[in-house]
């Protein structure tokens, strides 16, 4: 028999075709030039296609294009602010303190980053904020002042937590609050309510509290008259004086300063006129001794 | 003895791992056709046929999933002729086969006709230690069987136990723990010669497949053809085939004797081109359209254009009677017939309880083989075809493919399971410092 077909050509597999057929038929190879290579080359060509900068910036622009058109759309827009439970001029200065000008969109709002931009507002203690229906709620507590702190140039509203509340051109509005004086005092105002809480009967009195020194308090009270109150402990020290008061009526005399810095006995210091009458007295007490 | 014993383990332990890995290859390699099947096994069944040695043959355990046969080239007498051509006839029967796997395979089981296949027979025996027959006990009776003299050049390639005897009892097939003093066994060799194998190993090597077991295709033809009864009582296979025609006798399911006769289809074929003036593609195509061993009255009369391209219009258009062609063809017929006559006759064929007679492979289509061959052969004659196995292709399921198909069934389940049985170490005598010795001179 012939080992060769009509044509002159060996019908029969060359061995590299042969070989070439098996590793095909090798499943690892197969599913490697199957899907592996395919993948390859995809990869390749989109690394390649996303690596230019040109095609990033296109893609950047597009994407961020598309999200402004979401960002404006009105389904996203508020429009208005509401402020609840502060007053005018509280509600005023939030207003001013939001750099947002209205119709905004609700996506680009940062709720947390106004909140703490309410919040620096020296009047507003706490703010919660809302996105209803296009409406940007603001719910503020305000802070309560409870003494006002008088430095060289303006006026201070001071809480009772010692925080500022506002600034102040004149104190007209806010008489009946006790003044605190000092540098810094503002930092000290729980103490100095504490103070003036312990004052009893003084409390009428007490005009201002003055922080002297960053380190102690002065009680100053009407009629001029000033209490030092020592470093430690000067609450007891004044209750101390005020029992004295209640005793022997000192601080209705003629006495310009009590110091209560010595913790052992106060220390009065009387008017020019009260020396002088005092003088004037003894003088004639020694002139009738003598006689 | 312990050489074949060693021998026929690792034959053993190759193909199991080849099985092991899922898909082998059968290669019947042929003088007129090469056929490779892709078989898949499932590794679980297999598991279990190993466990004992009378597990029943599985064929559930594998299917076919490919299947391709070529023309035959460098292929004679069922042996190796031109290693570069049969080794471009194996690829292309391989990948095709893989190409209708779908899968590649690396390990081929392979048989071949030729190679002088010769039987021996023979037996050892050993005394039982303990009074009943323990699994080590077959190992060492195995392994004390004297192998005769098999001639310079000449391997074992089938060693079947095919009777155990205990005392006087006889006819065992499976001794284990009955109780004797005396354990012998009677054992069939099959060798074939060595260069043969080694040549179709070479070819096989140069297609990057690896032999993972051999046969000779009369055993595995006859394992396919014959039906359980024929191979329990005594039934012999002919397989019929282009370059050789092998003889395979079977008793109690175990071949006995196989013989092959260096005479084939191809020697009708030559026959029928010399004797008609054509040329040997003709010829064939002749013998298989028109072919038949029996001539009657019609065939005188049915004439048959045989042709030729030599541009002489007398000769280019000669016609000659069925007759004819019958004439030239049945005394070659005869011939290969009377030779397996003489090779049955030589093996005691006669004395076995049956004798039925199973004609198989391409060369038994011939139309009237069967009347021819009860005249020479016995009255018992049938034509046999190769048993269904699954998977396998109606294209590849005639009488051709009977080694092939008997090739996979053995495969799937060998009769070798005997050498399993290790033989205890005692056994070995003083091989085993023999061996730490020699691997110190080889190291050290």
């Amino acid at each position: 028999m012939s080992s060769v077909d009509p044509t002159g050509r060996d019908y029969s597999p060359s061995r590299t075709k042969y070989r070439i057929e098996r590793i095909w038929l090798t499943p690892i190879y197969r599913s490697l030039i199957r899907t592996g290579v395919p993948l390859a080359i995809v990869v390749a060509l989109c690394t390649a296609h996303f690596s230019k900068p040109e095609t990033q910036a296109a893609l950047a622009k597009s994407v961020q294009s598309a999200w402004a058109m979401v960002e404006n759309r009105p389904e996203f827009a508020v429009n208005l602010m509401r402020v609840e439970g502060g007053s005018d001029a509280v509600a005023e200065q939030v207003r001013a303190a939001l750099p947002i000008t209205f119709p905004e969109s609700s996506m680009r709002m940062d709720l947390v980053t106004l909140k703490t931009q309410i919040e620096a507002v020296d009047a507003v203690k706490s703010a919660d904020l809302f996105l209803r229906s296009g409406v940007l709620e603001v719910r503020i507590e305000e802070r309560t002042p409870a003494m006002i702190w008088r430095g060289v140039d303006r006026y201070e509203l001071v809480d009772a937590t010692g925080v500022r509340a506002g600034t102040l051109e004149t104190r007209e509005a806010h008489g009946h609050l006790p003044l605190l004086l000092g540098l810094g005092a503002q930092a000290h105002a729980p103490e100095a309510l504490e103070i003036i809480a312990s004052a009893g009967a003084l409390r009428g009195r007490i005009r201002a509290m003055r922080w002297m020194g960053q380190r102690r308090w002065d009680v100053m009270l009407d009629r001029g008259q000033i209490i030092q109150l020592p470093v430690h402990n000067p609450t007891p020290a004044l209750e101390r004086l005020v029992a004295l008061h209640k005793a022997r009526d000192v601080l209705s005399r003629d006495v310009t300063l009590v110091d209560l810095r010595d913790g052992r006995r106060p220390v009065l210091r009387l008017s020019s006129a009260a020396v002088n009458e005092l003088l004037r007295l003894r003088a004639i007490a020694d002139e009738e001794e003598e006689t | 003895m312990t050489m074949l014993y060693e021998t026929q383990r690792a034959m053993r332990s190759r193909r199991r791992a080849a099985l092991q890995r899922g898909v082998v290859a059968i290669l019947d390699v042929g003088s007129s056709k090469i056929a490779c099947m892709i078989l898949a096994f499932d590794s679980s069944v297999q598991m279990n046929a190993a466990e004992g040695m009378s597990a029943i043959a599985n064929h559930g355990a594998f299917r076919v999933i490919g299947v391709a046969t070529t023309r035959s080239r460098g292929v004679r007498f069922g042996e190796v002729a031109t290693m570069e051509e049969t080794e471009r006839a194996i690829r292309t029967a391989v990948q095709a086969a893989q190409k209708m796997a779908g899968t590649r395979v690396d390990h081929v089981i392979a048989c071949l006709s030729g190679a002088e296949p010769r039987s021996y027979g023979v037996s050892g025996s050993v005394a039982l230690e303990n009074g009943s027959v323990m699994e080590h006990d077959i190992g060492r009776v195995l392994s004390e069987c004297d192998v005769p003299d098999t001639g310079q050049g000449r391997d074992v390639v089938h060693a079947m136990p095919v009777n155990f005897a205990l005392d006087h009892r006889s006819g065992l097939s499976d001794p284990r723990g009955q109780i004797g003093n005396r354990l012998s066994v009677d054992m069939h060799l099959l060798t074939i010669d060595r260069l043969v194998i080694e040549n179709l190993l070479k070819c096989i090597k140069r297609c990057d497949l690896e032999l993972a077991g051999f046969a000779s295709s009369s055993y595995v033809s006859g394992i396919s053809a014959l039906v359980e009864d024929e191979q329990e009582l005594g039934g012999a296979c002919v397989d019929l085939g282009g370059g050789a025609t092998t003889v395979s006798i079977f008793l109690k399911k175990h071949m006995i004797f196989a013989d092959s006769v260096r005479m084939g289809g191809d020697l009708v074929t030559s026959d029928i081109s010399q004797g008609l003036q054509v040329s040997a593609n003709t010829a064939e195509r002749i013998k298989t359209f028109h072919g038949g061993v029996m001539a009657t009255g019609m065939d005188d009369r049915e004439m048959i254009e045989i042709g030729g391209d030599t541009g002489d219009f007398d000769h280019d258009h000669r016609r000659i009677s069925r007759s004819e062609l019958i004439g030239v063809m049945r005394p070659r017929v005869e011939e290969i017939l009377e030779e397996v006559r003489a090779r049955l006759d030589m093996a005691g064929f006669d004395n076995l309880p049956g004798q039925r007679i199973v004609l198989t492979g391409g060369g038994s289509q011939i139309p009237g083989l069967e009347g021819l061959a009860s005249r020479i052969l016995g009255q018992q004659v049938r034509l046999g075809k190769p048993l269904r196995i699954q998977g396998l292709p109606q294209a590849a399921t005639g009488p051709a493919f009977a080694a092939s198909v008997g090739l996979a069934l053995n495969a799937a389940h060998p009769q070798d399971e005997c050498w399993d049985f290790a033989i205890p170490p005692s056994a070995h005598g003083r091989l085993p410092l023999k061996r730490a010795i020699r691997w110190f001179k080889d190291n050290w």
